[in-house]
């Protein structure tokens, strides 16, 4: 029905973007991965696969790649065990105020990422609220430092700030199970907790996954939050990368190492798409 | 239905009573960071302390005579404008050539379109950092544009193509018969159709990128954005006054999703935001 002059005015355009903006830097980050810096500090077009080899034999690389692995495990654990019962909450036995407790876990999501990480500084922080909350009611003499500038501040935050990303895929999955597959199993004398974990677990875990996905990916790379909250514990893969790129000058090796979480990144989706279709039933 | 099935849904809707604390305390963990930062924005000794004191307005006083604050608020409004101009001209014609057209490399296109919007924001900003400074590009609110134009592309497609699905085509098909051309149908016709649609996908694309960071963070040249701005502070020291701009920037996120939502129900649209989250769960296939 569209004529190719129709197809052609709607596709080129987007397609000559995406090209430039999109595909031309991912090949280019490509590219730098394999090229170095001089000691006169200017990058040098010559192609090895030096910084690989670098960061197969650096240990810190591995060690701050796992760290940060480990949290965002944690931050997706969490992000699940809270956004999962909220959905399932939500979706079964929020009623007629449905739609607006969906509202209320959407808008922290618009609360600036950066304002939400600040507020939890000032929540944890030495003479922050809790701190001297916990003074103030005579339950520590002394404020607890390991609450700021610590691994364990950086997954709180992350988990904040995760936690309505898991839990938007998870209540759309659970929206979309026939309510009658949940009436039947009760009509035919299956207990609340047997319906839950042999009908609506398994038909939601499309939506675990997605937002699974979501919270460990957009964690992993999170380089803002251990700034702020991190502390030298706290150190993730991305300030790295971000120190390569700022004062320690070896765009290269920082190519290197965002490549390889490009990869990874792109595996993890792949990986749950796969997951998706052999557990999932739509 | 009999009475006997409709007793026993009626049973099963009724929460127990741990469920509902649990989503209350979750809400509450949700909220809590929120109502600190409103609360101690009118704190008159400073950030943090239990219980707050010397409740004031000064500190909003003091944010409405800061100039950097301002220069940065409205560089941000400009970016976001831009942004969302640029997204929107590319997004637009991609949701139509993803719904329309086939291609090669269609598969690839899609996937590169989205991408951004799951891949961590030092990936989209680093990448782009090499291709301003390969095209010796000097960074300004510009690259910064360019950046949050090209990732939000992802935001406009998915709304965009979300609506397509809804489209009835047989509109487009009966106005191609009655003798308009692909000009007169797109704009009398397919426009009007997709208008929430893309009123929705812009004020989504206008509040992601006033709120962003990451990708900002590689592209700035000489001018601050808003959270740029803060962030700066931050690194120096933290006054109530971020707290004041956080929450003042917060009331009219708010106002612009109370706007969204109203104008998706009243057109019996899904709830917000759940098409990109349905497209991102959709990246890999």
């Amino acid at each position: 029905m569209f004529s190719r002059a129709y197809k052609t005015a709607v596709t080129l355009p987007p397609l000559v973007w995406v090209a430039a903006f999109l595909l031309t830097p991912y090949l280019l980050m490509f590219c730098y991965s394999f090229w170095s810096v001089s000691a006169a500090q200017i990058i040098v077009h010559h192609w090895s696969l030096d910084n690989y080899r670098e960061l197969l034999r650096v240990r810190v690389y591995w060690q701050t790649l796992f760290r940060s692995m480990w949290i965002a495990a944690r931050v997706t654990i969490f992000s699940l065990l809270l956004g999962y019962p909220l959905a399932y909450f939500l979706s079964f036995h929020a009623g007629k105020r449905k739609d607006l407790f969906y509202q209320l876990v959407i808008i922290p999501l618009w609360v600036s990422y950066l304002v939400r990480a600040y507020a939890w500084k000032t929540i944890l922080g030495s003479d922050g609220v809790l701190n001297t909350l916990l003074q103030y009611v005579h339950l520590t003499e002394h404020p607890l430092q390991f609450l700021l500038y610590s691994p364990f501040a950086v997954v709180l935050t992350l988990t904040h700030i995760y936690t309505p990303f898991t839990f938007l895929p998870i209540y759309a999955a659970l929206e979309h199970i026939p309510r009658n597959l949940v009436e039947a199993s009760h009509d035919l004398g299956a207990t609340p907790g047997q319906t839950f974990w042999k009908i609506v677990f398994p038909l939601s875990i499309p939506g675990v996954l997605a937002g699974a996905t979501f919270a460990f990916v957009l964690s992993l790379g999170d380089f803002l939050a251990p700034l702020l909250l991190g502390g030298p514990g706290g150190i993730m893969i991305s300030n790295i990368v971000v120190s390569l790129f700022g004062a320690a000058y070896n765009w290269p090796l920082g190519a290197a190492i965002s490549f390889c979480m490009l990869l990874l990144v792109v595996s993890l989706i792949f990986l749950s798409e796969h997951l998706e279709r052999k557990w999932g039933f739509s | 239905m009999g009475l006997l099935v409709s007793g026993k849904g009626r049973e099963a809707r009724k929460a127990p009573r741990w469920l509902l604390a649990y989503a209350v305390a979750v809400f509450a963990f949700l909220y809590l960071p929120i109502a600190v930062l409103i609360l101690y924005s009118l704190n008159g000794e400073g950030v943090g302390g239990f219980p707050p004191r010397h409740l004031t307005f000064d500190w909003y006083r003091v944010l409405f005579s800061d100039g950097p604050i301002w220069d940065s608020v409205l560089n941000s409004l400009q970016v976001a404008f831009a942004a969302m101009v640029i997204s929107l001209t590319i997004g637009v014609p991609a949701a139509l050539a993803l719904d329309r057209a086939q291609f090669p490399g269609k598969a690839l296109f899609r996937r590169l379109v989205l991408l951004p919007l799951i891949l961590p924001g030092v990936i989209t900003g680093l990448s782009l950092l090499m291709l301003f400074n390969a095209a010796a590009v000097k960074l300004s609110l510009l690259t910064i544009v360019l950046g949050h134009g090209t990732a939000l592309i992802s935001v406009a497609t998915t709304e965009v193509f979300a609506g397509l699905q809804k489209l009835d085509r047989a509109q487009e098909e009966a106005s191609l018969d009655l003798g308009a051309n692909y000009r007169q149908t797109f704009w009398r016709v397919t426009m009007p159709n997709l208008k929430l649609s893309i009123i929705g996908a812009a004020l989504l694309i206008f509040t992601l990128s006033m709120d962003e960071i990451a990708v900002s963070f590689f592209l700035i040249g000489r001018d601050n954005t808003l959270p740029l701005e803060i962030w700066g502070r931050l690194r120096r020291g933290i006054t109530p006054e971020i707290n004041a701009v956080s929450t003042i920037i917060f009331v009219f996120s708010l106002v612009a999703i109370v706007v969204w939502y109203r104008l998706r129900m009243r057109h019996g649209g899904t709830e917000a935001g759940m098409e990109i989250v349905e497209a991102v769960g959709g990246i890999g296939a």
